[in-house]
């Protein structure tokens, strides 16, 4: 076969070259040469070399502190919030409806939350939460419960994970639901012969074929909670004291509240380096839980969905709005 | 181990209320003996798999009763009956292996441990499935998934019958002659009542005993497979089984003559009590009917081709409107394309209204 050699060709890839380069490339190199340096203002830099990176990493300096007492924050929300939303959302996607308009109306419902914007997400809460004006909060204080989030670390912290339960459970039970949905009819009449429990069933064939899906939910959720920003910082804005700092607003506080362009842009490297890990790690297990997929399915009839286009870890590198 | 009885069965999805003509199973009353090899042969959507579903339990009746060994048991779940069941793709738990796969059904019933190892090492035995025992059900082929699926309806020592829906759908064609046969000789060996489901009349006559044709919601016939080829009791039924199918010929009949486009054929039985304004036809086997050359007195045909089967050879023939197919004995030919038919009275039925009609002696 005579391959046509034709080097304008490259020029219907320079566009896209050019936007890359400048929505990606150009602002990571920046972040980098900013890394490297310390600066007081006037614009002026002196090189600091990997001492920021140093600092960082070494829990006895500030930065240092502050940086890993946040990502511990950050990763026992994560793991708060999947122990919760991951049984809940099979709970819901089970108890869900299978025909009629009723499943039309559960769908819009558990769609709901997920429409709301961050921002306005944290304000309702913000607000709901309030002793002398929300209902939550003014409720919960008339039943004699001492609720108030903005002293009290715990109450912060139940808020700001109820929040999220209440934000995306929702998407954990759709994915769910979707897995379920897959199933053909013929496995639960053979459970039903085969006299199986509902428990039973649940085991042997609505986890296992759910599977997939659940590590999908798993990896958004994970990734969402672990870039979150926006709405505890509309809630309690990290506090209080440090109670409620994750990493991103710890990143947020050191790049425009103290103006460290050097510590901050050290930070976020890291920062986008674990996440980077921890979606390639993710990314891997789920292809690889695919492929042994794909060697059963050769045998069966296709009546399973294909998994949908092996979830690429690109939402998760998208900075989220505040996260500089 | 039972005798199951259908006593005025039916059911329509679309509840008792619906008009009876939409019923996907139209009210049949009938008896299934215990250690029978029952087919349920029809096209698709004639409702045999709603008659098994409605045995098994996935469904309930819109109407009438089931009963095992006398007792009535509609109301029954299907966990709380007797039936396995292996339906039309395999269904294997994914995460068990075979051995657990096939202990399934005992542990949900409680069965001592004991007793589940003896009853899956005998049934692995059976089905040639020993080496995979401890292997995860998901890596193996298809015909070894429907052995498992199968297996866990025999595991059980209660089961009243073993019902299945179309079960080699998914083997391959060299593979499903294996398992049927597999099936016969566990059908000997385990005397339990079999009810297989399928569209495929080899299957059906090589497998059962007894054969039952379904056409459109309603049970045509049932009886051995001789006695479907020889007397079918409905036109469907002769058109259905055999291949090429039964001809089925429009005609006068009057006592022992029928008359075919001006020709009469001779009866072997007298037919004088035919239900007046019924739609009367003759049926007759492609087997029973020869082509010869055309002579005075026999009924002349166009012949359109003649197909070589190896060890028989049917004539298509034209008579009038209708098609027929007849026996072309060897050596047979045609130079202007017309030929006499011979017609075997012994084998000539006759049909009003699509039901064959006894003739007096």
């Amino acid at each position: 076969m005579d391959k046509t050699v034709n080097q304008k060709a490259w020029f219907l890839v320079l566009p896209v070259f050019l936007v890359v380069a400048f929505s990606a490339v150009l602002p990571l190199m920046t972040v980098v040469n900013y890394s490297m340096q310390d600066t007081f203002g006037n614009n002026q830099f002196f090189w600091n070399g990997v001492g920021w990176f140093k600092e960082l990493l070494d829990p006895s300096t500030d930065l240092g502190g502050r940086f890993l007492a946040s990502l511990g924050r950050n990763l026992f929300f994560s793991l708060v919030i999947l122990a919760i939303e991951v049984p809940l959302g099979i709970v819901v996607a089970l108890s869900m409806p299978r025909e009629g308009w009723t499943v039309a109306a559960c769908l819009v419902i558990l769609a709901l939350p997920l429409l709301i914007p961050w921002n306005v997400v944290g304000t309702i809460w913000q607000i709901f939460g309030r002793p002398d004006i929300g209902l939550l909060g003014y409720v919960l204080n008339a039943a004699g419960f001492d609720y108030n989030y903005v002293s009290n670390d715990i109450d912060a912290w139940v808020t700001v994970i109820v929040m999220d339960v209440w934000h995306w459970t929702s998407l954990v039970a759709l994915l769910c639901y979707a897995g379920l949905k897959s199933i053909p009819e013929a496995y639960y009449q053979a459970a039903q012969i085969d006299g199986a429990s509902r428990w039973a069933v649940f085991k042997a064939i609505q986890l296992p074929k759910m599977n997939r899906v659940l590590l999908i939910a798993v990896l958004l959720r994970f990734m969402d909670s672990f870039m979150i920003y926006t709405e505890p910082f509309v809630v309690t804005g990290g506090g209080p004291g440090n109670s409620t700092t994750f990493v991103s607003i710890e990143l947020v506080k050191i790049a425009l509240g103290q103006f460290d362009l050097g510590k901050a842009a050290a930070l976020s490297l890291v920062y986008n380096l674990i996440i980077l890990i921890v979606c390639w790690i993710f990314y891997t297990v789920m292809t690889n839980a695919g492929v042994e997929r794909k060697v059963q399915a050769s045998s069966e009839e296709a009546t399973e969905p294909k998994p949908s286009a092996a979830l690429k870890p690109v939402p998760a590198l998208k900075p989220k709005e505040g996260v500089a | 181990m039972a005798r199951i009885d259908l006593v005025d069965l039916a059911h329509s999805y679309g509840g008792n209320g619906a008009a009876p003509e939409s019923f996907a199973l139209k009210p049949v009353t009938m008896t299934w003996r215990q250690g029978g090899a029952y087919a349920l042969l029809g096209p698709s959507g004639c409702g045999k798999t709603t008659l098994l579903n409605v045995i098994s339990g996935i469904i309930t009746p819109s109407r009438g009763k089931i009963m095992f060994d006398g007792v009535d048991i509609t109301p029954l779940s299907t966990q709380k009956r007797n039936i396995a069941q292996v339906f039309q793709f395999p269904v294997i738990y994914d995460t068990m292996t075979v051995g657990q796969n096939l202990a399934f059904p005992l542990k949900n019933r409680g069965v001592p441990k004991a007793e589940i190892d003896r009853r899956v090492a005998e049934i692995g035995r059976l089905l040639d499935l020993e080496p995979y025992l401890n292997r995860k059900a998901t890596r193996l082929t298809a015909d070894a998934k429907q052995k498992i699926s199968l297996g866990r309806g025999l595991v059980r020592s209660d089961v009243a019958a073993v019902l299945f829906d179309e079960p080699l759908t998914v083997i391959d064609p060299e593979l499903k002659w294996q398992l049927r046969s597999k099936l016969k000789a566990l059908h000997r060996e385990l005397d339990l009542t079999m009810i297989y489901v399928t569209h495929d009349q080899t299957e059906a006559l090589t497998f059962a005993d007894t054969v039952v044709v379904m056409h459109d919601g309603r049970v045509v016939q049932s009886g051995t497979p001789a006695e479907l080829f020889d007397k079918p009791a409905h036109t469907f039924v002769g058109y259905f089984i055999g291949s090429p199918g039964m001809n089925i010929l429009p005609a006068e009949v009057r006592g022992r003559e029928a008359r075919l486009d001006g020709h009469v054929i001779a009866l072997n039985r007298s037919y004088d009590n035919l239900p007046a304004g019924a739609k009367i036809e003759i049926g007759v086997r492609p087997e029973f009917v020869e082509v010869v050359a055309p002579a005075p007195g026999l009924l002349t045909a166009k012949i359109e081709r003649i197909d070589d089967l190896g060890r028989i050879r049917f004539a298509r023939a034209r008579l009038g409107d209708a098609k027929l197919a007849a026996r072309a004995p060897g050596g047979f030919t045609s130079p202007d394309g017309t030929a006499g038919l011979k017609f075997d009275p012994s084998h000539v039925h006759v049909y009003a209204d699509s039901l064959l009609v006894e003739g007096a002696a």
